[in-house]
Formats: structure tokens, sequence, C-alpha cells
């Protein structure tokens, strides 16, 4: 990795630390006042930001981890091989983040450790709960080699090497379940999220949506580490995810469109309501990829590529958002919009991962010898 | 989740709006009985349940007359609330109440999402905050005494008893009763079901109480997908086992027939330096 010479002060540097520097701030602040003073939150309004984008929104991020392991290592589609470490920890920097952000939400995040022994396993969110724990705790493991390759631990590589196989199994069994688990939070309230999202097929919907996205965010973050890294473009590997990603996108917009359609809820989607028009932004933004990325021609061009993992990604958002906020909102009665320190401690967490992605790229060996001149 | 016993042993209230005379006696027996903050006096009445009140009682004007309606906890013989709890903060008793314990809340406010009754109210402004709800009195019943609002009514709206009882008079009522009552006994079927029990003079749905409220027990929806998670575990592993070694075997072979020496990048072990 070459390290060119910088000044000490630039305008990023200023903004990043501006950015931080208000964020511990509103941390304090946080925690010294509790949650009616930092957000918008009320009991009409229960969740907002940090568990709609932070949380929910973010495990589906991170999903290219186990999507990668699995394309590369369990498929054996080898030519993937260096897209597996950044998406790994990719995938790990997301738990964190939403680790982070659930300790920001929780009301007595002190009390988190009560779910090792105070149990009810009939809870969605205590599957989420111990989904989190247990795959992070895999991510590290995934994460380690980087480590111990740079350290040059040789028996631990050794060890790891063993296992690696069994490692990214389980690996992709949890994030089955945590994927699927999110939407199973929603499965309890056919009252209240409005039927353009209420299925009984939410678990198995938001598990193909988080392979979509995952693949998504993996060929998004080669552009973003491209540009701020100063590395190669991976063109023909980028162009193979493309097409990956057109197969996850149509195979998640058909069971989608099956399901709207055998509950005959299409009607809802045209009637002009906030919730009809989020639904259309966001099968709009789900179609993109598909359009922008079919022919082979275009998956060549990396403008192109870039708009398909763009949309891709937000198509997520826009989805995980409309479930956990926009679709809720009609049966409580009440709007919600997050207040700007909600929207400034969610920045202050996605910029903290982005700058350890930074780092980690720069002094563990997460990109391999894999790449093409740019 | 305690498995809710069989309904004859619980107890619950009913509600007889036609009965209500707007008095309030059951909030204020509410706050004296549960240590909620009594308002000053002259404040506004609260127009929605809040932390600090686990009841309310709103007018209603229906064809001219005005409909005193009660908002509390229902109670339910299978509640959502209890289910989505995912430290059990939240439990039914044998006797019917739905209980919570702060201590073990680590405030995900799932229970408030799940309620289909819009129930639980959560203390925002604390540093350190609570779920607030209805606990149906039951360190009183513990005394064998009954709750609070039960015993502060004046004109028996609020009535206190065995479930199965509480549902025979409501029947009655309305049997005998025709004109007085809208014929819909409003937790008979609820969500299931439920351990408080309405009666009105006119429809739910005008009186804000939720109508729209599904009459199946909510928490079969979370279980039937969760009870599979052993079964994906199983299952998954052996199929992604099966998988790569398939995938890995025919690699093998295809790279034995043709003896290639070029093996790529596989094991990712390369030099620690990138470019
Ligand atoms: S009404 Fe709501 S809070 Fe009360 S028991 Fe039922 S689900 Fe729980
Ligand atoms: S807020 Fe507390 S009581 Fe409610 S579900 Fe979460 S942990 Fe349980
Ligand atoms: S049962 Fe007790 S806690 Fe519930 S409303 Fe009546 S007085 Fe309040």
């Amino acid at each position: 990795m070459r390290i060119e010479p910088r000044k000490l002060i630039t305008p990023g540097r200023v903004i990043i630390a501006i950015i931080l520097g208000v964020g511990f701030f509103l941390t304090v602040r946080r925690f010294a006042l509790g949650l009616g003073a930092a957000t918008n939150l009320s009991d009409q309004a229960p969740w907002g930001l940090w568990i709609g984008f932070d949380v929910v929104s973010g495990v589906a991020l991170a999903a290219g981890g186990f999507t990668m392991a699995f394309l590369a290592h369990i498929a054996g589609d080898r030519t993937l091989h260096p897209l597996v470490r950044p998406a790994i920890l990719t995938a790990f920097l997301g738990y964190l983040l939403v680790i982070f952000g659930l300790i920001y939400d929780l009301g007595k995040p002190w009390n988190m450790p009560h779910i090792f022994y105070s149990w009810n396993h009939h809870s969605a969110m205590f599957e989420v709960a111990w989904c989190v724990i247990l795959y992070t705790t895999v991510l590290f493991l995934e994460f380690l080699p980087m480590v111990f390759e740079r350290f040059r631990v040789e028996k631990a590589m050794r060890i790891i090497r063993i296992v690696q196989i069994p490692i990214f199994i389980a690996g992709i069994v949890l994030s089955t379940l945590h994927q699927s688990s999110l939407g199973s939070l929603f499965l309890l309230v056919p009252g209240k999220l409005h039927p353009l999202w209420w299925t009984r097929y939410l678990p198995i919907l938001f598990f193909f949506s988080a392979i979509a996205v995952g693949i998504s965010m993996v060929m998004f973050e080669s552009f973003v580490s491209s540009h701020f890294l100063k590395r190669g473009l991976e063109l023909r590997l980028l162009s193979r995810m493309g097409q990956y990603l057109v197969a996850a996108d149509l195979l998640y917009l058909i069971l989608r469109v099956q399901d709207l359609t055998a509950r005959g809820v299409w009607d809802l989607a045209f009637t002009g309501s906030t919730e009809s028009i989020a639904f259309l932004i966001e099968m709009g933004l789900y179609l993109t990829p598909i359009v922008l990325l079919a022919s082979a021609r275009r998956r060549r061009q990396p403008g192109f590529l870039f708009a398909g993992a763009l949309a891709g990604v937000l198509a997520l958002v826009a989805n995980r958002i409309n479930v956990s906020l926009v679709g809720m909102m009609g049966a409580s009665g009440a709007s919600y919009f997050p207040s700007w320190q909600e929207f400034w401690i969610s920045a202050t967490l996605v910029l903290a991962a982005a700058l350890a992605f930074g780092l980690a790229a720069r002094y563990l060996p997460v990109f391999t010898a894999h790449e093409e001149p740019a | 989740m305690t498995t809710s016993s069989a309904s004859g042993d619980r107890k619950g209230l009913l509600i007889d709006f036609t009965l209500c005379i707007g008095c309030e006696a059951c909030m204020q027996g509410c706050r004296e009985a549960n240590d909620l903050e009594v308002p000053p006096p002259g404040a506004p009445p609260p127009e929605a349940l809040n932390a600090e009140n686990y009841t309310i009682v709103l007018p209603h004007e229906v064809n001219g007359e005005t409909v005193y309606v009660r908002h509390l906890c229902m109670h339910c013989a299978e509640p959502a609330c209890v289910s989505a709890c995912p430290v059990a903060a939240l439990t039914k008793r044998d006797d019917g109440a739905v209980v919570y314990d702060g201590d073990l809340c680590f405030g995900c406010r799932y229970c408030m999402i799940a309620c289909p009754f819009h129930v639980p109210r959560y203390t925002w402004s604390k540093a350190v905050p609570v779920v607030r709800k209805c606990i149906l009195c039951y360190h009183r019943l513990d005394e064998d005494r009954e709750p609070a609002c039960a015993a502060a009514c004046p004109t028996g709206a609020t009535r206190f008893g065995p479930r199965d009882l509480l549902l025979r008079i409501a029947r009655e009522r309305i049997r005998t009763q025709p004109e007085r009552y809208t014929d819909h006994i409003y937790g008979e079927h609820e969500a299931g079901g439920t351990d408080v029990l309405m009666l009105a003079p006119a429809k739910f749905a005008a009186l804000g109480h939720d109508a729209q409220v599904p009459h199946r027990a909510l928490p079969e929806l979370t279980w039937f997908v969760q009870k599979r998670i052993p079964w994906v575990i199983v299952t998954g592993s052996v199929l992604l086992g099966g998988i790569h070694w398939v995938v890995h075997r025919r690699m093998q072979l295809a790279k034995e027939g043709a003896d290639d020496p070029a093996t790529g990048g596989a094991s990712g072990a390369h030099s620690g330096e990138g470019s």
C-alpha cells in the first residue's frame, strides 16, 4: 500500500473531526438525558431511525460477508476470492455498528447481558439478539486470518485454515437465521404493518433481499475503496457480480410480486397515499439494477455497475425503512421524523465504521494481489 | 413465555361503558395503588394513555349522548407483548395479570410495537427509562384484594372477577337488553381473547377502540417460524457442507484430469503486502 506524504490538516479531516466531535457530545447527552431528549421517538412511534436504519438496515448491509463466503468458498466461484476479505471486513464492522446502534437505541443497554440468562425463545427479538452475538463472533473469527497473516502468526494461520470451511458454514447458517429473523420481528403486527408489507413470508423476503444487497454492497464498496484508497478496480469481477445482482434482484422481485398478487393488495399500491408512494419508490429502486445491468455490454462499464450497485443498496434501505417506519405509521396515528441528533449519531457511526475500514485496508492484507490497473 | 393456564383460573375486568359516569375514580384509584404522579389541580386531563396514567376515561359523543370510554391494558390470554419480550421482562400470571419487571427489561420497546391495542408506554424523558402499563394491580391480587379501579368504581361499571363469570354476565346483559348494547363483547375474541372485557352502547370503532385488531392469538405467527430454527440449522449445515464437498471434489478431479499447474489465489494466503 502506497502512503503518500500528506498535509496534516485537510478539509476532509476537518469535516471528519467535526462530525466525530459533535457525535461524541451528542452521545454524552443521549445517555445523560435519555432517549426523549435525543430523539423524536414517542409512545406512538417507539422505533425510529436507529432501529430502522442502524439496526434493521445495518444487518442487511452487512450481508456481503455471508453472500461472498457462499459464492466463493461453498459454491466454488473462485474468481470471486479477492472480494471475500473486503466483504468480511465490511460485515464485521457492520455488525459492530449494529451493536453500537443498539447501545444508543436501547433504553437500558447495560441490561443487555440479561439475554444470556433470561430467555424467551418465543420472541423474534430473542433470536435477533442471539444471532447478533453469535454471528459477530463468527465474523471475528473470519476476520482473524487477516491479522494473523499480517503479523505472520504461522501456527494460528494453520489452525484457522483447517476450521475455515466449518466457520464459513456456521456464518452462512447464522446469517440465514439472522436476516430472516429481522423480518420475523414484524410477523407479530398484522394489524399494524401496512398490507403492502405485512405478509407471512416476511422472513423469507428479508433473507432474499439480504442476498441481493450483500452483492450490491460488495460492488459499492469496491468502487468507494478504489476511489478513496486509490486502488485499481477489478472490473472483470465487478461485472460478474453485476450478473449475480441481476439474478438476485429478479428472484426477490418474483417472490415479492407473487406474494403481493396472492394477497390481492396491488390496488393499495396506487392510492397516492404516503405508503403507496414509498412502496413504488422501493419497487423502482429494485427494478433499477435489473434494467441497468441486464445487458452484458453495460455490465462492462463502471458507470452502469456503480449505478446498479447504488440502486441495490438504496432499494434495501427503502424496504427496511418502509417496513419498520413508514408501514407502521398509519396504525400508530402519529407521524415520526427523526431528530437531527438521530441523523447525526447515525452518521457518526457510519463514519466511524468507514474510517475503521480505511485503517484496516491500509494496515491489514484485506485486498489481495488481484488487481487490474484502473 | 409462561404458558397461560386454563381460562377458568383467569380473572379480569368487565367494563360496561353504559354504566360509566365519567367520574374518573378509577384513574385516581389507579394512581394511588401504583404510585403514579398525581396531576396538579386544573391540569388538562390526559388524552391518551401515558406513563403516569395506566388507565384513562375519554368522553365520546354518540347520538347526542356522552359515552365514557375506558382504556387500559387488555390482559390478553396470549399476550403479544409477552411473546415479544426477548428477556422475559413481561409475563402472564396464572391469575391473568400481565406484569412487568423493570429490572430485567433492557428497553428494546418491541412490546410497544407488538401490542395490538397500543397499550405499553415508555418513560422517554428518563435517563433510566421503563415500560409502563396497567398490571391488573397484581400486588393487590396477591393480598386477595381486587384491582384499585374496580374497588373505586361507584357504579359497578368496572367489575373484577373470573373471566368465565364476567363473560357470562356480559352475554346476559346483551341478551336481556339488546337495545342498550351493541352486540359485541370487546375482548371476547380480539387478539385471541383478553381477560379485560368491554361492553358499549355503540360500535367500538366509534368509541376510539381499535376494531381492526385481528381475532387470533398473535404469538402463533412468530412461533410458526421460530420453531423451524433447529431444522434450518441442521438442514442448512448439511446442505452447505454437501455443496462444498461436491463442488470441491469436482474441481479436484478436473485439476487432476488436466494436471494444470495454474491454481489461482484459492487459499487467500498470498503475500502480506497489497500492491
Ligand atoms: S393489551 Fe397489549 S400490553 Fe396488554 S397484555 Fe395485551 S399485548 Fe400486552
Ligand atoms: S422494552 Fe423491555 S419489556 Fe418491552 S420487550 Fe423490550 S425488554 Fe421486554
Ligand atoms: S387494574 Fe390496577 S393498574 Fe390496572 S387500571 Fe385498574 S387500578 Fe390501574
